[in-house]
């Protein structure tokens, strides 16, 4: 009797945490699905079902353009940042030179500091540059506000791996970037792995630089894009907004879901970095 | 002492006029002697060929003026200490000639850093070249010079970009903070003037602006507490319900719990905001439908209310993450200590609340201590859900629910006080710095460096 009583009362809270948590997703997507405009007229069990909003955000909206942009920005931070990382991480970690401790603890006084509270020097240095409205400029930003912390992360990953294995590469008569590409960096995959996902994923949702730096409609990413769209036009554009969102949120949450391990573990070695 | 000098002092002499010159004729180091000169090459070329010295030189320049005629960094260091005397669209716009001066003495620090190398360098080359026993030093030093130059050439892209995108950024808004520049002295229209430390004065005595900042920053380490803590216990609830003996599809749980964490979070917050809307949202119509409420809840919109919602809607965001942590800790920790402990007399609850829960606690503590960080700096849960407000007429361009970094974003982008907001940013860095030096110098990452 006991164990049923048990039984129940954990199923129950089971079951609640569980409509808690899936009750807004099966609305948006709901709404997304609903006949009508506004936020007052999407209503959870629509009477019709149409995809009409799907369609009119390619031909109402810039949706293709935002999407692109994003795409773009995410596929180059994520080389461009990969890159850059791994290849610091390496040498902080496996080189002993002049510098060395004062550029480790450099980094880590700039990790500090978050990236977008200096968004007005940025903003007048693109204007001096020319950079700004030009989508693939953003990667600049990300990609070197990325190395500060992961270089730190990476670093960790690669001082336990065995300084033997590339010393007999060496001995081989492999040269030092060689023995980078073919033995270090395959030996560190599952950070390669964190490190790809992680900035691929995160230029998608970034709103302030992108708002700030992007001037034009066609120019936007998704997250400026589907901000604009649905601020103060809760009334006319909110289904069209539900269509937005759910088509971004899908493939960015099976990507998630794929990749969790090594996000997991990613964030966890982080937090023990410091 | 019996031992000649000369060759260290002719060498530090050379060197000091013309780069890498005692190097190349003295110590007979070629290459390196070269590159000594060419980074002085370099650093002459630039500040040439961006000025107007040859014409001036030439005589051709009657009323020569480094605003007009300096080269790059002569006249950066002219603009980042004038920050410009012509006022107008065609004068000069102080914050481009504020990011070149800084631009142009980080270059001269790096330059600097060159010659003081150079010259140390000729010093202890002279020094062993005097040393009667030179010979063999001299071979055994040649060996790794390649070798020794490897680490800074593969390091020179991602210093040359922090350097610009990140380091210079910070300077500049670090300096930002003791001028004017705000919506009466916008440029190109207007010029902008070093204040010295006039910003930092009206924050403690100016009344509203003190008393904002002091209501923000409570309400921004109540937030950052808050929202930690109520994430990580429904997290561990959830955890520990998973781990329950008495589910059995645990799997099924889990995936659908895992969602929040999943799905984009700006997504979610405006879905939210959507959904929690005063006039049209669904939830309320839901209350009012069912006979609940007799009136709309402000969700959004009311002073506490606002705050319980975004706590609210933060723990929907949040737990996921924390619940996916503590089953993997949960599932390394060892059953033998909870019996031993059982076999000593405890009760369920003296096991969990003495044992489990202190040494989960420890366990997890690193992301604690990161999540109150990053929630300090949570921009998106307060400016997507209620966007700071609702508006306080009794604070400086605040709302009840503007944290630290969403009150800086208005007064940047709204209010154009970009020095005011220098300030806030100077006090947040020093506010976070501080404790993440205290939290990461107790690390091994630290000792191990």
């Amino acid at each position: 009797m006991k164990n049923k009583i048990g039984w129940l009362l954990v199923h129950l809270e089971l079951i609640l945490v569980a409509l808690f948590v899936i009750l807004p997703i099966i609305w948006i997507v709901m709404s997304s699905l609903n006949t009508g405009n506004g936020l007052a007229s999407a209503s959870f069990i629509p009477k019709d079902l149409t995809i009409e909003h799907y369609k009119r955000l390619f031909t109402d909206s810039n949706y293709g353009n935002w999407f692109f942009n994003s795409f773009l920005i995410a596929a180059l931070n994520a080389v461009i940042s990969v890159m850059l990382i791994m290849l610091t991480a390496w040498v902080m970690s496996r080189f002993r030179f002049k510098g060395r401790k004062a550029g480790l603890m450099s980094i880590l006084l700039l990790s500090m500091f978050p990236t977008f509270l200096s968004m007005t020097a940025i903003y007048t240095l693109f204007w001096n540059f020319g950079l700004l409205n030009k989508p693939a400029a953003l990667v600049l930003i990300y990609a070197a506000g990325a190395i500060p912390y992961n270089v730190w992360l990476v670093k960790g990953y690669l001082d336990g791996i065995p300084q033997e294995i590339d010393e007999a590469a060496y001995i081989d008569g492999s040269s030092y970037l060689t023995t980078f590409a073919k033995i270090v960096l395959p030996l560190s995959r599952p950070i390669v792995t964190y490190c790809a996902v992680s900035q691929f994923m995160m230029p998608w949702m970034d709103y302030i630089l992108p708002n700030m730096l992007l001037s034009s409609d066609e120019n936007r990413t998704i997250a400026v894009g589907l901000y604009n769209m649905i601020s103060g036009k809760e009334n006319s554009n909110f289904t069209m907004f539900a269509a937005g969102a759910v088509l971004i949120a899908v493939p960015i949450t099976i990507l998630f879901l794929f990749f969790q391990k090594y996000l997991v573990q990613g964030i966890a070695a982080g937090a023990n970095k410091g | 002492m019996g031992v000649n000098m000369k060759n260290k002092h002719r060498m530090v002499l050379f060197s000091a006029l013309l780069w890498g010159s005692g190097q190349f004729f003295i110590a007979k180091q070629r290459r390196k002697g070269r590159l000594f000169f060419l980074t002085q090459v370099l650093m002459v070329g630039i500040e040439l060929l961006t000025g107007y010295w040859p014409n001036y030189f030439a005589g051709q320049i009657r009323n020569f003026s480094l605003r007009l005629h300096g080269g790059f960094f002569t006249r950066g260091l002219w603009g980042l200490i004038t920050l410009g005397r012509v006022e107008g669209i065609k004068g000069d716009h102080s914050t481009i000639l504020l990011i070149n001066g800084i631009i142009a003495l980080l270059g001269l620090a790096a330059f600097s850093a060159l010659y003081v190398l150079n010259i140390t360098d000729a010093c202890k080359q002279g020094a062993l070249l005097d040393c009667p026993d030179n010979r063999r030093i001299e071979k055994s030093n040649k060996l790794p010079g390649k070798k020794k130059i490897f680490p800074y050439l593969v390091l020179t892209p991602a210093a040359v970009i922090i350097t610009l995108i990140v380091l210079m950024p910070i300077i500049f808004s670090v300096v930002i903070a003791f001028t004017n520049y705000d919506s009466n002295h916008l440029p190109p229209a207007h010029l902008v003037d070093w204040v010295g430390i006039e910003n930092f004065m009206k924050l403690v005595s100016i009344p509203i602006w003190s008393k904002t900042f002091i209501k923000v920053l409570i309400w921004t380490v109540i937030w950052s507490a808050a929202a930690t803590f109520s994430t990580y216990f429904m997290g561990l609830l959830q955890a520990l319900m998973l781990n329950s003996r008495h589910v059995k599809h645990k799997s099924i749980f889990q995936s659908i719990y895992i969602l929040p964490w999943a799905i984009p979070g700006m997504i979610s917050l405006l879905v939210f905001k959507n959904l929690l809307n005063g006039q049209f949202g669904p939830v309320n119509q839901f209350l009012l439908d069912a006979k609940i409420l007799s009136e709309r809840i402000p969700f959004l919109t009311d002073p506490v209310t606002a705050k319980i919602s975004i706590l609210a809607v933060n723990l929907w965001l949040g737990f996921p993450a924390f619940m996916v942590m503590l089953l993997g800790v949960l599932s390394n920790q060892e059953e033998s200590l909870y019996e031993a402990a059982k076999i000593d007399g405890a009760g369920k609850f003296q096991v969990f609340f003495r044992i489990k829960l202190p040494l989960l606690m420890y366990a997890t503590a690193p992301l604690i201590i990161m999540n109150l960080a990053n929630n300090f700096n949570n921009f998106g849960a307060i400016y997507f859900l209620t966007g700071g407000g609702p508006v306080n007429p009794d604070l400086q361009f605040a709302g009840d629910t503007d944290i630290l970094i969403s009150w800086i974003y208005k007064l940047t982008l709204d209010q154009r006080m970009f020095s005011m907001a220098a300030v806030m940013n100077i006090l947040i860095f020093l506010f976070i710095a501080v404790i993440s030096v205290w939290n990461f110098s107790r690390t091994n990452a630290f000792k191990e460096m």
